[in-house]
């Protein structure tokens, strides 16, 4: 891995998230400075920040993005004890030519008391939904029930966690066999408080979400959650964030027909590391869930990944190197970026070597002639 | 089974480290990485000064040349998997062995590409980056080739060597510069490498060239003519087996040993004393481990000096045996300080016939899949994996693919490819598909039509629907309303078909004229997607039959729009203000059972309204109008009705 470039976020505070949209082309930046600030991609791959604006007033914790199919939609939570739902808005042609866009404020969730720990839109499949935790311990369901108007969310519910939330997940499954689901987690640090990692699911009958399992073998405090996409498979998996890292596997047992409680979860560890020696914040898995990415007290990054024997292992470590950058954005070190026009074509073409058809191609080149011997460097495995 | 244990690989990241965390972010094909302080809850300041970085996994993919190589490839991929799986698996052996010459002929195509930029370039950075790549190509090819004489070729005993011979050939290739130098020099035999010439062409076994490299010697030196004839007898007699002719190999075998007893019986005899060079070129035919160790330089590798060894010693070589003098000719090579490099180690595996642990030391030592992932999709194919005790097989080939093909997704362009690659993973390739495809940025409408291509024809319904209906929401937003409605209709969105539809038919009562006529003249059985996208459909009917002066039909639409439910309510007043000017026309359109319903409607929609509460002051002005258009509507129906019975009256009579 190598940093292909970096951009200047100019936040006057704590970057506390960064956030990728859908289709990895904006991200959303928030901080303590309490703004949101959005950024979009251009061909040639540089960032540019096309808006920024002050969103809460506090600490702006955790910023994220509706899917693409309710347009361009963002909401940010916050110390200040509320949640917002910002839109994007096409706007006057100036403004796009200057590449700016307006976001405007399309509600303020004021409903907790307490600071709102964590945001995140419920999976497509079941509308456009947000829940919010926050330090009170209750997690919000709301639902925009026109997706053409964003200016009304209803709270659909309100779950009572009796413990301080930090984080939640949705399982991502939009499988018919597994009701909605989502697992919050805890960072209430007294350990005699039980399992800090909750999962509830929703029943269609009471229409209420339930508590399905609790997690009783975390009971540290739990600082991020993460469910893994689905693959087509019956069981869930689940990385949590704590004093380690965490891999879960979440078997829902066969249920009995005349039962109307939530499914039956089956727990089962996968994984367990403490390589970052002390707590871990973040956990998050990339689109196929082939990688799992930690961030600890050690000051790293951590990536982990399964092989095909379902054997986890450490595969990559990103570290800050103690020179942290000042001044304009740094120079990107592609390959791409460097070679520029001195490529040239073969001239080997009386060997049918050039770029062609293969099956045109002599089956056999003469000798390459050798200024270099076969090297393999060990720097850059591709195991992870 | 034994597991190897890996370094982490650690990337700096320009950030400071002490006390600070980092904050991370999954992209497609990247990470966003930033400084960021998690502790902090309650006012902590952090430096104004943030930097988000993006890293990336692998840089390969951004490589114009290396790009040929996937493209390649990829066609002698999809090749592969559409072979007749019927054919006993024996039979298609010279089709994978020409397979495998192809997947090595676009590496050396591209190793050619690399290897002229990184000499042509001025910036020795370049130089060095694509320098580095040449290697990892050559040791790839190395490892390829070899794989193919062992694995997919598996050549017997004496075919083998001959095999091992042309391999080691193909990639000391340095001789033959260094012989065109020499030969080309005005004194050859005097050039200070023409003995290393000599020897490095025995050590080859190509004799042939070095006996003409040795008339050269024999021309200037008149005197000892007759020790260079022996010589050249010698190494003209060297038998060689010959696959395709009808000697057996023990046949081959007796007479290679009659000719290495005369080239030691010359050697016991000192026929060669006087002349250390061709004293040197007899203990080399006669197989001397230690004169050839004498010239490692020359030799350069183990493995040439494996193969080197055993043209001498051992010709007819089993491939069981392989593994034995490997292992000691890369001990008597490796000097005992130098410890064994990863290339060394998979060359080594090769020749165990470990092909698990071969494909399993190259994911480690190389920075991309793309070997592995053909290498081993191609010994699956060649049902090797099972036979050599890898239970897992399909599962280790559909592993490496699905991770290959993972990364070509990361590219602009090359994630075209990797679809095929996923269609041919039975287990896992379609999950993988859907996770990726509904990521491929839709920048232009092509593009998105391009994914959604790909998606119709694998029946993902869902990745089409949400495309579409991205599509939609997307043209909606920025007042496209006919691009909209068509890309919701693809999605069979009837909600949101509703709702554009509702929009062009405020814009028509705006404007007057409606946009996009041609896809809404076209819509076909599409219409039927929403009662609303239906109405507007017909609506439009009604304003071209009315164009086209085809009053009567336009006429009778317009009534049936109504008496079927098909408008909305809201929508009756413009229905029937429309039917005015048909109702002013001279002739008689509208009969008088059709007047008498218009009538009908006009009288509910007029009696609903003034149920509603009167208006307050603020709509007075619109009231007036609204009243104004009733009665004149009420007089048009009333004349009309007059006219109608009149007309149908005289018909009748």
């Amino acid at each position: 891995m190598f940093v292909a470039r970096s951009i200047a976020a100019d936040h006057k505070d704590l970057i506390h998230d960064v956030s990728y949209d859908f289709h990895g082309r904006r991200m959303a930046t928030c901080s303590s400075d309490q703004s949101v600030k959005v950024w979009d991609k251009s061909e040639n791959g540089e960032w540019h920040c096309t808006a920024s604006w002050k969103t809460h007033s506090g600490s702006v914790w955790r910023v994220t993005w509706a899917h693409p199919e309710f347009g361009q939609v963002l909401a940010s939570c916050s110390f200040d004890r509320t949640a917002a739902v910002w839109e994007e808005i096409v706007g006057e042609s100036n403004d796009k030519q200057r590449g700016l866009s307006h976001w405007i404020k399309r509600t303020t969730l004021v409903d907790s008391r307490t600071s709102v720990t964590d945001v995140k839109f419920a999976p497509k499949h079941m509308g456009l939904m947000l829940t919010t935790c926050s330090a009170d311990g209750v997690v919000r369901i709301y639902e925009a029930p026109d997706v053409m108007n964003l200016s009304q969310w209803s709270l659909q519910h309100e779950i009572s966690c009796k413990l301080s939330c930090s984080c939640i997940s949705w399982n991502p499954s939009s499988s018919r066999a597994h009701p909605p689901m989502f697992a919050v987690g805890s960072d209430d640090s007294n350990v005699n408080y039980g399992g800090k990692v909750q999962i509830y699911e929703y029943n269609e009958n009471t229409r209420k979400y339930a508590k399905a399992e609790t997690l009783m073998s975390v009971a540290d405090a739990v600082h991020d959650i993460a469910f893994a996409p689905n693959l087509g498979r019956s069981f869930h998996v689940l990385a949590i964030a704590t004093k380690d890292v965490r891999i879960f596997k979440l078997v829902p047992m066969r249920k009995e027909s005349t039962s109307t409680g939530p499914t039956k979860l089956e727990v089962q560890i996968v994984a367990q590391f403490d390589n970052h020696n002390s707590q871990v914040w973040r956990v998050s898995w990339n689109i196929t869930s082939t990688l799992l990415a930690s961030s600890g007290d050690d000051g790293c990054v951590r990536l982990w990944k399964a092989n095909y024997m379902d054997n986890w292992k450490c595969t990559g470590i990103l570290k800050g190197d103690g020179s942290p950058l000042t001044g304009s954005s740094g120079q990107p070190t592609a390959m791409s970026t460097v070679v520029g026009s001195s490529v040239q074509t073969s001239q080997n073409t009386q060997n049918g070597m050039s770029a062609g058809r293969i099956g045109k191609r002599a089956p056999f080149a003469p000798p390459l002639r050798q200024l270099t011997s076969p090297k393999i460097s060990q720097q850059h495995p591709a195991y992870y | 089974m034994e597991e190897l244990d890996v370094e982490p690989a650690i990337t700096n990241i320009p950030a400071a480290s002490d006390g600070k965390h980092l904050g991370f972010a999954w992209g497609p094909g990247d990470l966003l990485v930033y400084e960021t302080l998690y502790k902090a809850s309650s006012g902590a300041k952090g430096s104004g000064c943030s930097f988000i970085h993006e890293v990336r996994k692998d840089e390969d993919i951004y490589s114009p040349i290396l790009r040929k190589l996937f493209n390649e490839s990829h066609h002698i991929f999809v090749g592969l998997q559409t072979i007749q799986e019927d054919l006993p698996s024996k039979n298609k052996k010279p089709q994978f062995v020409s397979i495998s010459k192809n997947y090595r002929s676009v590496i050396r195509a591209c190793m050619e590409e690399l290897q002229q930029v990184a000499v042509s370039t001025k910036d020795a950075k370049v130089a060095m980056q694509y320098g580095n790549q040449v290697s990892i190509l050559l040791a790839i090819e190395l490892i390829w080739n070899l794989s193919e004489v062992l694995f997919i070729d598996s050549a017997p005993a004496g075919s083998l060597l001959l095999h091992l011979l042309d391999w080691v050939r193909l990639h000391k290739a340095d001789v033959d510069e260094k012989a065109t130098e020499v030969l080309q020099s005005e004194s050859p035999a005097e050039h200070k490498d023409y003995w290393d010439v000599v020897l490095s062409y025995v050590m080859q076994g190509r004799l042939e060239e070095s006996r003409q490299m040795l008339v050269k010697q024999a021309t200037l030196h008149p005197a000892p003519r007759s020790m260079y004839k022996l010589m050249d007898t010698l190494l003209s007699k060297m038998p060689f087996y010959n696959p395709g002719g009808n000697q057996t190999l023990t046949e081959y075998d007796v007479k290679w040993r009659h000719w290495h007893e005369e080239v030691d019986r010359c050697l016991q005899d000192n026929s060669f004393a006087s002349n250390k060079h061709l004293e040197i070129i007899c203990r080399i035919l006669v197989g001397d481990e230690d004169t050839l160790l004498e010239h490692k330089e020359l030799l350069g590798t183990w493995y040439h000096f494996l193969v080197t060894r055993l043209l001498f010693s051992h010709p007819t070589v089993q491939p069981t045996e392989l593994h034995y003098y490997a292992q000691s000719c890369m001990t008597m090579f490796l000097d005992s300080r130098s410890v064994p490099e990863p290339l060394d180690n998979i060359l080594l595996a090769a020749f165990e016939f470990d092909i698990h642990q071969v494909i399993k030391e190259c994911s480690i030592a190389l920075n991309n899949w793309w070997f592995v992932a053909h290498l081993t999709d191609l010994l699956d194919h060649c049902k090797l994996l099972q036979s050599h005790n890898v239970h897992f097989g399909s599962n280790l080939r559909e592993f490496l693919l699905l991770e290959y093909a993972s990364g070509l997704f990361t590219h602009h362009s090359l994630w075209q490819l990797a679809v095929d690659y996923f269609d041919h993973c039975p287990d896992l390739g379609r999950v993988y598909l859907e996770l990726q495809i509904e990521r491929v940025p839709l920048n232009t409408e092509r593009k998105a039509l391009k994914v959604l291509r790909i998606c119709e024809q694998r029946q993902m319904s869902e990745q089409v629907r949400s495309i579409c209906k991205i599509m939609a929401m997307r043209a909606l937003k920025n007042n496209r309303l006919g691009s909209a409605l068509s890309w919701s209709i693809r999605a069979k969105d009837a909600a949101f078909a509703t709702l554009i539809s509702e929009r062009f038919l405020q814009d028509y009562c705006a404007r007057g004229t409606f946009s996009d006529l041609d896809l809404i003249d076209n819509l076909g059985p599409a219409m039927l997607l929403s009662d609303r996208l239906t109405f507007l459909g017909k609506y439009r009917e009604f304003h071209r039959l009315y164009g086209e002066k085809r009053f009567g039909e336009a006429a009778k639409l317009l009534l049936s729009l109504m008496t079927a439910k098909i408008a909305p309510r809201s929508f009756w007043m413009t229905l029937l203000t429309d039917a005015l000017p048909l109702l002013e026309q001279k002739e008689v359109i509208f009969s008088a059972g059709q007047t008498y319903e218009l009538m009908f409607c006009l009288e509910e929609l007029t009696s609903s309204l003034s149920s509603v509460a009167p208006a307050t002051d603020g709509t007075m002005q619109d009231e007036d109008i609204e009243q104004t258009k009733v009665e004149l509507l009420r007089l048009a129906l009333a004349r009309n009705l007059a006219m109608a019975i009149v007309k149908e009256g005289t018909v009748s009579t």
